[in-house]
């Protein structure tokens, strides 16, 4: 299990190199983030100098070591717009993402392993129907489009609901979090809900052919001829080995939730991690890119250590160690 | 009966709860751009500087129009050709109750020059002072090397703060809002990071009392976003309305719009440097022998092929003041025999047969498609324009960050840019844009073309030692008169600033694009 555990950090050491390698040589070749921030008044000599005075005039190879140099003292470096450290930059904006996301993978979760049953349970009727209908909605309406119907409807119609922004928030653990009080949960709501329909989809059509699957199986045949109770097969025999496959895309799936709320986010104005990747790829603000890709890559690893552990938990036959490579 | 009463008694609460919000002073802002650091000092961007003109005041400030009007400064003039003299108002307090003395002026100027990192210093404005005296606390002087008339407009850009409060101060603290202390119209209270400014009202203001208890500054850069947040009723007012909703605004009974003509101009720089330019060929994709642009008739000829006025309709919304000068009246500088150059096809054709291209030639235009205004449909009808005229064009747009690192190597024949005269006169424009090229003198920065015109160097070179107003306006008008009948560059527009308000508020809308809670006003 350790071993296991020590090979996938190494393996993510490299990936976190090469990646760093690649966003430093794609930005400096697109160009010098003090030319777009600049004042229009400065002179070539002012803007020289500025160049030197963030070491931006130096070779791309004698930036990158000297990046990994202060990497390893633990600094990534400070951002060019926000004259605060990326990471600390990242951080601040962090919780705002994570519960975004957490929230959205939480109704993807609940809303779609039932529907995603009953649509299993009852493929031919009409309500497996509907909701087999319905889910292609989720995976086939653009995100951004989504998101802005829910605003005209629910904010400038109706006006139940705020239309952008984070509520006010409240320290838990050391996170400030916006769902402990109503107007937060309000703000969050919308956001939360349009994030989660594509992975809403997603669960129910991986519950839904899991459970087809396993119904035709042999020891469901057996407990059904056992004589159990129906909610006791499903919930199970049926529900416990069709686990397996939807922690996996739950897992990574929230990753990727993270990684790319990007476009929840900036419809919206949610004070997330996305909407700082963009608007830094915009200004050339480097330390704030390679930041934000180097926590990005952390996470997907942490989250597939914790998805194979799962897997472990799930499924008594997985075993970590020796079967690490498979 | 009784009964009634208690009702009546009981429905109070909620009619007035649902009147309250009419009452209660305070104002909502949707903001177009992302806010990155409340250090004032900082870095020169505009959405930063638009919370700055909030909570700081600075010497001289620029009114609706930019023109100049005294601020902390009552007064100015020159003591000698090198010497300004400043005279501060008297009584001004910080907000911590302090007083406003010269030496917070002489301190913040030095801070400028001292921020580590800054990626867009401010010291670009304070650098013609070579040294300060501070006379008395009201009266400071400012020693230039050279004789140099526009002082106080570079001064009306940089922020004054507390020289107690913030005398150790870094951006960091400034971020963390244990500092922000200055003299403007409200006081900060609160930065939320890609969320947020809360600001509350000075009530010890020198100037006229805001309207507002409270002041926030929402960041939602998304356009549809914004315009949301003003239709649900989550901000009472917003910049920048995206041009395609302006039709949709204007109708709806419960908004109001304000617009006012920007100081940004958009134009196309045209390579007149090269014998030969990269993206003009003939009809075989061959480089042309002959640079075209470096031919006066030619850049007449592209300039009466543009319909400005199809531009301003079609494109722009009717958001859009087609010009022939640099600055929009009553600017200083503004010239107002420059009228905007007529749709003329057929003398577009002529002219281009006159120079020797009767079959017209191949071109590209490169152009940025996320920093102006609707800046890549702009740069694809002026294309099919110039198609019209005989000039087969391509366009090529792409991100302002990558654009503008290609754009100033000159690797483009006719590149699209935009400038804002934030100090409100004409010279900010003519020196990097259209002055021949002198790196070390600061000239020509900016100007891509690389158009070159001794005459108009002299002239101004004779209004930037030229301390007399006037005298330097009609020279300024002169240059750009030179300029403009050169075809230096191509005018397209004068960009125009929108804001929306609800019923009930109003704004007075400004040429320098700030939106400015002290401007707006219930009705």
């Amino acid at each position: 299990m350790l071993n296991f555990i020590f090979r996938r950090l190494g393996e993510s050491f490299f990936v976190l190199l090469v990646m760093s390698l690649l966003v430093f040589a794609g930005v400096y070749a697109i160009g010098n983030p003090v030319d777009m921030l600049i004042s229009p008044e400065a002179t070539p000599d002012d803007i020289a100098q500025v160049t030197r005075a963030l070491g931006l005039d130096r070779p791309l190879w004698e930036q990158y070591f000297y990046f990994l140099k202060q990497v390893l003292n633990g600094d990534l470096g400070r951002s060019f717009m926000f004259s605060t450290p990326a990471i600390e930059l990242l951080l601040s904006r962090m919780p705002a993402t994570l519960e975004l996301a957490v929230a959205a993978m939480f109704i993807a979760t609940v809303l779609g392993i039932p529907l995603g049953l009953i649509a299993g349970l009852k493929a031919d009727s009409w309500i497996g129907k509907t909701i087999m209908t319905v889910s292609i909605l989720g995976f086939s309406l653009p995100t951004f489009w989504v998101g802005l119907v829910l605003i005209m409807f629910f904010a400038v119609e109706l006006g139940w609901l705020p239309s952008s922004g984070r509520g006010p928030t409240a320290m838990l653990l050391g996170m400030p979090v916006s769902f402990l009080s109503f107007e937060g949960l309000q703000h969050l709501l919308l956001p939360a809900l349009n994030l989660a329909l594509f992975k809403l989809a997603l669960i129910i059509r991986l519950t839904r052919a899991g459970t087809q699957e396993a119904l035709l199986q042999d020891y469901v045949k057996y407990a059904r001829a056992k004589g159990l109770r129906s909610s006791r097969i499903i919930g199970v025999h049926v529900l416990k080995n069709i686990m397996i496959p939807i922690v996996t895309v739950i897992g990574l799936e929230f990753g990727s939730v993270i990684a790319f709320a990007i476009v929840t986010e900036s419809i919206f104005a949610w004070p997330g991690m996305g909407k700082l990747l963009i608007d830094s790829i915009n200004n050339l603000d480097r330390p704030v890119i390679v930041a934000y890709l180097c926590v990005i890559v952390v996470f997907f690893v942490v989250i597939n250590l914790l998805v194979d552990l799962a897997y472990a938990f799930l499924d008594p036959r997985v075993r970590l160690g020796a079967k690490a490579s498979a | 009966m009784r009964l009634r009463r208690l009702t009546r008694l009981l429905l109070l609460p909620i009619a007035l709860a649902a009147f309250s919000p009419a009452y209660a002073a305070d104002l909502k802002i949707g903001v177009g751009a992302d806010i990155t650091s409340m250090d004032p000092h900082y870095v020169s961007l505009f959405p930063n500087n638009n919370v700055a003109e909030h909570v700081y005041s600075k010497l001289v400030t620029l009114d609706p129009d930019s023109r100049l009007i005294p601020d902390l400064a009552e007064s100015w003039k020159t003591v000698d050709p090198t010497t300004w003299e400043f005279k501060l108002r008297k009584g001004v307090k910080f907000h911590d109750g302090s007083d406003f003395t010269a030496a917070d002026v002489v301190f913040s100027y030095d801070r400028v020059g001292k921020i580590p990192n800054s990626p867009g210093p401010f010291t670009v404005y304070t650098k013609a002072i070579i040294s300060s005296e501070i006379v008395d606390d009201h009266t400071i002087r400012f020693k230039t090397a050279t004789p140099y008339p526009l002082l106080p407009n570079d001064l009306s850009t940089v922020y004054v703060v507390s020289s107690k409060v913030a005398s150790n101060a870094t951006t960091e603290d400034f971020n963390a809002g244990k500092v922000n202390i200055g003299t403007g119209p409200f006081k900060f209270v609160e930065f939320k990071r890609g969320d947020r400014v809360e600001l509350a009202r000075n009530d010890a203001y020198f100037g006229k009392k805001p309207a507002w208890d409270k002041v926030t500054l929402r960041i939602l850069p998304n356009d549809p976003t914004r315009l949301a947040a003003l239709l649900s009723g989550d901000v009472d007012a917003i910049e920048n309305i995206p041009t395609p909703d302006l039709a949709k605004i204007k109708a709806n009974p419960k908004l109001l719009t304000s617009t006012k003509t920007s100081h940004r101009i958009i134009f196309f720089h045209l390579d007149q440097l090269h014998d030969q330019t990269p993206f003009a060929t003939d009809k075989d994709g061959k480089v042309l022998e002959k640079n075209p642009f470096k031919d006066l008739k030619v850049r007449q000829a592209i300039s009466k092929a543009i319909d400005r006025e199809a531009i301003k309709t079609r494109v722009m919304e009717g958001l859009s003041l087609p010009t022939d000068n640099l600055v929009p009246s009553p600017m200083f500088g503004y010239e107002p025999s420059l009228t905007p150059e007529k749709y003329d096809l057929d003398g577009a054709k002529k002219l281009l047969a006159e120079a020797g291209y009767p079959n017209g030639f191949n071109l590209t235009l490169h152009a940025p498609n996320n920093r102006y205004v609707n800046d890549d449909q702009i740069a694809q009808t002026v294309a099919q324009m110039l198609t019209r005229a005989g000039i087969t064009t391509k366009v090529v747009t792409m991100p302002m960050g990558v654009y503008l690192g290609h754009a100033s190597k000159l690797e483009y024949s006719m590149a699209m840019l935009g400038w804002g005269v934030q100090t409100g006169e004409s010279s900010s424009a003519l020196r990097p844009l259209l002055a021949t090229y002198v790196p070390e003198k600061g000239l020509g920065g900016f100007n891509w073309g690389r158009y070159s015109n001794p005459k108009m160097d002299a002239v101004l070179a004779q209004a930037m030692s030229t301390i007399d107003d006037p005298k330097r306006e009609a020279l300024l008008q002169e240059a750009t008169i030179i300029a403009m009948k050169d075809v230096g560059l191509l005018p397209i527009h004068h960009q125009i600033n929108t804001w929306a308000t609800k019923k009930g508020v109003v704004y007075t809308p400004r040429t320098d694009e700030y939106t400015l809670a002290l401007e707006f006003r219930p009705e």
